[in-house]
């Protein structure tokens, strides 16, 4: 298992750029930062993507779908799951967090702001409904193993955190 | 050496699964919504943690059996977790006590793992370390959070603590297995580790306002296959379904 450098070829991005998290469908793989390395050989295609979390079951869903979408486009996927180097929500793009806050989970602090934002020592994360950061954590774990539980103290809007993987 | 790499990888996700089905059964019956999310979300992390473990188990044996085969089809003296991860939930004391053991230990092994000269066990390390220190950041806040609170929760966390921690050297135990495979790098030689251990379990009890019970007699034999009369209940769960109907498939 050597280090992989992210490398996806252009002719596959904008196809992969279609394939929706399966939780998060407002995400693509790509922005999500799932797929780690995309090449094409003739029409046979070979994708390494890497889990967010070690137990997500979407992961199984994003093979199947990727093998789909690139098998409407004509290429004959192959899909292997890598581990090394390790997932981390800094792999998450600008759009993708943009895309986050929209639809309603803030987008992963630096590790340091979501270590105190988690423990409720200081008051970091922004409310996705009203932008106050007037917010306190109803629980470190959520509806998924990457999400936090908050609620905003001004709107009262409850919301998801995307927790910082590092 | 294929077969020490195989059993030394058991030693290791047995304690996962048998863990990460222990709070499987809370699922629903959490004392309140936010343990319950928490504590089936870290028996989902432990369950992928496995998952990863055993798929390498397969591939180095190269035999044909798969993961699932290594999760439900072995009989209950085939399995090298310890005995602290099979202990029932009995209240809610309990429940964190055992997580808080575990998650210490867990935490400063994987610590080591990352550095293994076997690339795959460093590579799954490195992934569940970062998952197992929300597990250990979990664990800690209820033990000072009960320890610490009331009366009533501090004598039930304390006496959780007083009958698991007879448990816990087990984790530190090293099979023929272990020891074959620190010499060559590759697995993570425990001894060193204990100390470790030790004063940073002496710290967070201390912050919880609990007492480290002092402990002649350590139970111990879950690693050589040897398990409490819990695991029979636990197997009996966990592969009622592959008995059932065997080599059944999703």
């Amino acid at each position: 298992m050597e280090a992989l450098t992210l490398h996806i070829d252009k002719r596959l991005i904008s196809i992969l750029e279609k394939v929706p998290d399966p939780e998060i469908p407002v995400l693509s793989v790509i922005q999500m930062g799932v797929v780690r390395n995309a090449t094409v050989t003739g029409n046979k295609v070979l994708v390494k993507i890497t889990p967010t979390y070690s137990g997500c079951p979407a992961m199984d869903v994003i093979a199947e779908d990727i093998i789909k979408a690139l098998g409407e486009e004509g290429y004959k996927a192959k899909v292997d799951l890598i581990l090394a180097p390790a997932w981390t929500t800094d792999w998450i793009t600008q759009k993708g967090r943009d895309a986050l806050a929209k639809y309603g989970i803030a987008p992963p602090l630096n590790a340091t702001a979501d270590k105190a934002a988690l423990s409720g020592d200081k008051k970091l994360v922004k409310c996705t409904l009203c932008g106050s950061k007037n917010t306190r954590v109803v629980s470190p774990f959520g509806s998924t193993p990457c999400k936090a539980l908050f609620q905003c103290e001004d709107c009262k809007e409850p919301f998801d955190y995307f927790k910082c993987l590092k | 050496m294929k077969e020490n790499l195989y059993q030394y990888i058991l030693e290791i996700a047995d304690n996962c699964l048998i863990l990460g089905q222990r709070l499987g059964e809370l699922c629903g019956h959490g004392p309140n919504l936010e343990t319950d999310i928490a504590c089936t979300n870290i028996s989902l992390d432990l369950l992928g943690q496995v998952r990863s473990y055993y798929q390498y188990a397969a591939q180095v044996m190269e035999d044909g059996r798969t993961e699932d085969d290594i999760a439900f089809m072995r009989m209950e003296r085939e399995y090298r977790n310890t005995l602290l991860v099979e202990q029932p939930n009995t209240d809610f004391a309990f429940i964190i006590s055992r997580q808080f053991m575990f998650d210490l230990y867990h935490y400063l092994f994987l610590k080591e793992l990352q550095h293994s000269r076997d690339l795959s066990l460093s590579a799954i390390a490195s992934k569940s370390i970062k998952e197992v220190s929300y597990h250990l950041r979990f664990s800690s806040d209820w033990m000072k959070r009960l320890g610490d609170g009331t009366e009533e929760s501090q004598r039930r966390m304390q006496a959780a603590i007083n009958t698991l921690w007879p448990y816990f050297e087990e984790l530190f135990e090293i099979s023929d297995a272990g020891k074959a495979l620190i010499k060559e790098g590759i697995a993570v030689d425990t001894k060193g580790l204990k100390k470790d251990y030790l004063n940073s379990a002496r710290e967070y009890l201390q912050e919880a306002n609990l007492i480290m019970p002092e402990v002649e007699h350590f139970m111990k034999g879950g690693k050589s296959g040897v398990h409490s009369e819990h695991m029979g209940y636990i197997l009996a769960d966990l592969q009622y379904m592959q008995r059932a109907y065997p080599n059944m498939n999703w």
